[in-house]
């Protein structure tokens, strides 16, 4: 029993072994789409899509296939990367006039942040095999929308990687995220600086093998 | 009248008795009339989950934008084997749910939250 379902195992990985799809999940303005960027342009030179200050930019998710993480001791993953707009409980338009936007284009992207986080939340819940929680290390780690995606994502059995990002700013503590979440390993990063991506990408190769 | 805003406070052993649907629908119908709801026992994250959809659905730039919620953080500090034996369901714990411009956290702490509730505009 034991030899067949070794064998089995071998067959799996070598023929029908399906691409882990990981998502790239967080807050507005954590740095997923920076951190999918960078990821996807250090293997295949290609950007994922634009990033902004302005909260909601990613209001459609985006799918990158078959970008292969290299753990840097030699063993290599292939993985889809799947960059989530922000995951909120509210969106207020007159965020978006703070940003020079007229009364219509922040009424269009408040609507189309709506179907955003619904459309996250659809992908975590049918098509996501693993998940890159990205965290800004400058602010607090409670904020309650974190604590209910990682109880999801804990309920769902996902593996879990979480990046504490902007470790290049001053005020960073991304050693209140790790004290947060105890339970999960966390990864201090700059994604706009490329600082420490590749003790990230050993974790990736880890964690979703 | 006195001004001020109205608390819907419902127990665990009335939520045990409501589906998740029943539990959502009646949260935003609260929500929508300025209430702040407080639940004895939270919602499981899945539930919540469904909330968040809900809400986004619900969302009407210049009307409704949404909800703050909150449940005191039960990460942290529970590390090891025993911690994570006797650690209590995270949705055991109390949850307060009410609209994002008249409901606003002051202070989140591990066992205590401090928020500041306005009445409706
Ligand atoms: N200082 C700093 N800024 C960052 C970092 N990563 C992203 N940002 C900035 O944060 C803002 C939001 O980034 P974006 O990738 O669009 O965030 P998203 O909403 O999570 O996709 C942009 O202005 C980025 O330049 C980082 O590691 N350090
Ligand atoms: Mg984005």
């Amino acid at each position: 029993m034991a030899a067949f379902l070794r064998i089995k195992g071998f067959f799996n990985k070598l023929f029908s072994k399906k691409r882990s799809r990981v998502g790239i999940y967080g807050p507005p303005n954590a740095g997923k789409t920076t951190l999918a960027n960078r990821i996807v342009r250090d293997v295949t030179g290609e950007a994922l899509g634009p990033a902004s200050e302005i909260p909601h930019e990613t209001r459609r998710a985006r799918r990158k296939e078959g970008v292969e993480i290299s753990s840097g001791t030699g063993s290599k993953l292939m993985i889809d990367i799947v960059d989530t707009p922000g995951v909120t409980t509210k969106i207020d338009y007159h965020e978006f006039l703070e940003y020079g936007m007229d009364q219509d284009e922040a009424v269009a992207r408040a609507r189309e942040a709506t179907e955003g986080v619904a459309e996250a939340m659809h992908w975590l819940r049918e098509d996501i095999d693993g998940v890159i929680y990205v965290l800004d290390s400058t602010q607090d780690p409670f904020m309650h929308v974190n604590i209910m995606m990682i109880g999801i994502i804990e309920a769902r059995k996902l593996p879990v990687v979480i990046v504490a990002n902007k470790i290049d700013l001053p005020d960073a503590a991304p050693q209140r995220i790790k004290s947060a979440f105890p339970q999960h390993p966390v990864v201090e990063i700059s994604g706009l600086e490329g600082n420490n991506m590749e003790a990230l990408y050993a974790k990736i190769a880890e964690v979703f093998k | 009248m006195i001004q001020g805003v109205q608390l819907d406070m419902l127990s665990a052993d009335r939520l045990s008795k409501m589906t998740s649907y029943e539990k959502i629908r009646l949260i935003l119908d609260d929500v929508h009339q300025g209430c702040v709801v407080v639940l004895e026992r939270g919602l499981t994250p899945e539930e919540q989950g469904k909330l968040l959809e809900a809400t986004m659905m619900e969302i009407a730039p210049g009307g409704f934008s949404g909800i703050e919620i909150e449940t005191y953080p039960s990460f942290g500090g529970e590390k090891g084997f025993f911690g994570k034996l006797f650690k209590k369901d995270d949705s055991s714990r109390m949850m307060v749910i009410g609209p994002v411009d008249q409901l606003k956290m002051l202070s989140r702490e591990k066992d205590r939250l401090i928020a500041w509730a306005s009445a409706a505009q």
